[in-house]
């Protein structure tokens, strides 16, 4: 499975699995790094247009590359999420470390 | 309403791919009850951390069973989830938002903590090398 993603004038932006649970956040994670490996861009955008669930899993993957970008003085921001998404950055946290739009 | 019981049981391999099988097999379960999208979203979630635990903690992504039942007793869910794997040493402190065992695979420390926000009730038994168990309830048309 791959994911999709674009990238533009330096941003990378990840579209994110229709579940990311602990099984699809394995694949998502090692597809993801390769990606930022590859173009090492300056800011990274997920992308939750496709995604309908999300549990805790998700949380460390996010955070996870929000540390790779953010350590080379990058900018991180999480797009289109559902209302199941949005309480669990809500409840985690997630919001007042990450932009959200 | 008419009063409504009913139980289901399953058992199966602590593979990951199952984790989206249990939480769609509850959620297709429960639908008799009409619950709404955020109580559904809610008890999806809660079953999602409880057997992403057992794969993860209870048996440490090596061979293992999970079991799962879910009784439904008027307007209450009430869903086990069970491994026989390493078990919790401390309970307490598992259940701390943030405290994880396992920060090199990137687990964020929030599985109980989401499962008691989203549940009305959690309770946990474990016992070191014989396995867990976690029993949650969830009153579904409460508002």
């Amino acid at each position: 499975m791959e994911h999709k993603y674009e990238k533009e004038y330096g941003c990378l932006i990840l579209r994110m699995p229709a579940e990311l649970d602990h099984h699809q956040s394995e694949f998502f994670k090692e597809e993801a790094d390769q990606l930022l490996l590859k173009y090492p861009v300056r800011s990274l955008i997920f992308d939750f247009m496709d995604t309908c669930f999300m549990d805790s899993s998700g949380i460390g993957v996010i955070i996870g590359r929000c540390k790779n970008v953010r350590f080379s003085g990058g900018y991180v921001k999480a797009v289109h999420l559902n209302e199941q998404i949005n309480r669990i950055f809500q409840l985690s946290g997630l919001k007042k470390i990450i932009e959200v739009e | 309403m008419e009063y409504l019981r009913n139980e289901m049981k399953m058992e199966f391999l602590a593979l990951s791919a199952n984790e989206g099988f249990a939480r769609v097999a509850v959620g297709a379960f429960v639908a008799g009850l009409n619950p709404t999208v955020d109580e559904l979203a809610d008890l999806k979630t809660a079953v999602s951390e409880a057997v992403t635990n057992c794969i993860i903690h209870g048996y440490e992504q090596q061979e293992g069973k999970i079991w799962l039942s879910c009784c439904i007793e008027g307007r209450q869910v009430e869903i086990t989830v069970a491994d026989t794997g390493k078990g919790i040493k401390d309970i307490e402190q598992a259940r701390e938002p943030l405290f994880t065992t396992k920060p090199e695979l990137e687990r964020s420390g929030m599985g109980f903590a989401f499962m008691e926000a989203f549940m009305d009730e959690v309770e946990v038994v474990s016992e070191p090398r014989k396995g867990t168990s976690v029993m949650m309830r969830k009153t579904i048309g409460e508002g």
